[in-house]
């Protein structure tokens, strides 16, 4: 069983991706054997209401059962509340907010809001250090990308909330881990998609020193292909176990509801 | 058989105390990749007693000998590009003598002078005698100066490959950061530049825009310093391309484009 918990539906704006389609999505995970993934609308997300995607989404994802939906929260919107308590109601599995593609402070007001309505639901809240490689981004696509200090005060704020932190590299990670109480990182989730492998080993580093039981499967796809998380696993000696932890165990035990 | 046309190692004068640990992984995460050949580079110190991307000379000749080294060390394995600072001309010119004749096969240039400078040509005229390939590090698509480098991207590489028509030019790791789609418009038309996939983006959409833009024929798959994305692309592109064409972008267009016996198939 492998699940990917980093995963878009739909068009992205600033270049032009093939396969965001839902039933490209599928094929793509079939070919890598991904049986499970984490979706989000990917143009609400920049858009200036996010939460207008999720309907699709819902739409969408109820036609198939491999498609989980993620839907998209703006802590800075009136009835914020109703989009977090639909994806409770609908089983949604997790919800994003990306608070620098919102225009948010990403440890302001409105997302420490958040992460204790998220603590309180007991409903994990992803957000993505970012979505591209800064050096390759669009001229106009200027949001900054999520800070370590953000996730770090963020957990801090709420004693209930689980974060799952997507397009992390090691720095990110290790800088987040070890400023944290064991019992705040405790309650993060890395996805593996931007750990870099052989041969700077970045991501057998961070499984010996900040555990396996941190880690989650996550691509990133279509923005980038899928392949590249599987080959990471491929290249790390673990055992049958470790790997069914990061690709399936852990989201089972931690994440999911 | 698999070449990777785009690889690193270490040495002992370099800052990394972990530098046994990175040749190490890089040789046997190759062989858990199917790699059959490393073609490989040191630039310089590294940074400890000169910039990665402006190597001295003092520290020019310790990489390239290091790199010799492992190439003796593993006869059936690596092979090395002489890296050379082309602001030092009669040393530059020194050095690519000296170790294409010890067994190095091609020649590379990071990022101490713009691509398309002309103290890049006594290089390429010793790359056309000798039909050693240039492995030029790229910025795609520079809108600004980086720190650390003289990074050039493919228009400046593509005016150099104008004025050396007989030499082989590798535009590096098209997935190494910047936009690759300015890269890949400023090649169609650049036929004796060579696309290597090395780098950390495996963005959707690349590999198949790579293939659109300049052809198989033109394309050389690498790793760079990220081997994981360098196996995904080379996972994703047996499911795009026909197996006939996959070995073009494996091992073929190499071999075909560096000196004849550099490889064992050869």
């Amino acid at each position: 069983m492998r699940i990917d918990v980093n995963a878009f539906l739909g068009a992205y704006p600033y270049r032009r991706v093939p396969g965001t389609a839902p039933d490209a999505v599928l094929r793509a995970m079939e070919r890598v054997g991904i049986d499970e993934a984490w979706v989000t609308h990917l143009p609400g997300l920049f858009w200036q209401a996010p939460p207008e995607g999720n309907a699709w989404l819902y739409e969408t994802t109820a036609r198939e059962r491999r498609l989980k939906p993620v839907p998209a929260v703006h802590p800075g919107l009136a009835g914020w509340e109703d989009v977090l308590g639909e994806a409770v109601d609908r089983g949604a599995p997790a919800v994003r907010c990306d608070p620098t593609y919102c225009g948010l402070d990403p440890a302001g007001a409105e997302m420490r809001v958040l992460t204790a309505a998220c603590g309180a639901a007991d409903v994990p809240l992803v957000m993505g250090v970012r979505l591209e490689d800064g050096r390759q981004r669009h001229p106009n696509d200027r949001a900054a990308e999520l800070p370590a200090a953000a996730v770090r005060a963020l957990i801090r704020s709420d004693d209930a909330v689980r974060l799952v932190v997507t397009h992390a590299d090691r720095a990110f990670v290790e800088e987040v881990h070890f400023g944290s109480t064991p019992e705040e990182a405790a309650r993060i989730w890395w996805d593996i998609c931007c750990i870099w492998g052989p041969p700077e080993d970045h991501l057998e580093t961070l499984l010996g020193t900040v555990g396996v039981g941190r880690f989650v499967f996550g691509t990133g796809q279509p923005l980038r292909i899928p392949d590249t998380s599987v080959a990471k696993l491929d290249l790390v000696e673990l055992s049958d176990a470790q790997r069914s932890a990061i690709e399936c165990d852990n989201v089972r035990a931690g994440l999911a509801g | 058989m698999l070449i990777d046309v785009h690889a690193h190692f270490y040495h002992d004068r370099t800052p990394r105390a972990d530098w046994r640990e990175r040749n190490a992984s890089r040789l046997s995460a190759g062989a858990k990749i199917g790699i059959t050949i490393h073609v490989a580079s040191i630039l310089g110190s590294w940074g400890r007693t000169s910039p990665t991307y402006f190597p001295s000379p003092a520290d020019l000749p310790y990489g390239n000998d290091a790199l010799l080294a492992l190439q003796r060390e593993h006869p059936d394995g690596i092979r090395g590009y002489v890296t050379v600072n082309p602001n030092y001309t009669a040393h530059a010119r020194g050095e690519i003598v000296r170790c294409l004749r010890a067994g190095m096969i091609g020649i590379k240039l990071a990022a101490s002078r713009r691509a398309n400078d002309p103290l890049l040509d006594p290089i390429c005229e010793l790359a056309a005698e000798h039909g050693a390939p240039v492995l030029q590090h790229v910025w795609q698509h520079r809108r600004r100066d980086w720190p650390g480098q003289e990074a050039s991207d493919a228009v400046e590489l593509c005016a150099l490959a104008r004025r050396h028509p007989d030499v082989r030019f590798i535009l590096a790791h098209i997935g190494g950061g910047g936009d690759w789609q300015h890269s890949l418009a400023a090649l169609r038309a650049a036929a004796n530049v060579y696309v290597d996939l090395s780098g950390s983006g495996a963005d959707g959409g690349m590999l198949e825009g790579c293939v659109a833009a300049v052809g198989v024929e033109r394309l050389l798959w690498g790793s760079d310093i990220t081997m994981d994305t360098g196996w995904a692309k080379l996972r994703y592109l047996e499911h795009l391309l026909p197996p006939a064409e996959l070995d073009l972008v494996r091992w073929k267009n190499a071999a075909r484009i560096f000196p004849p016996g550099a490889f064992p198939s050869d």
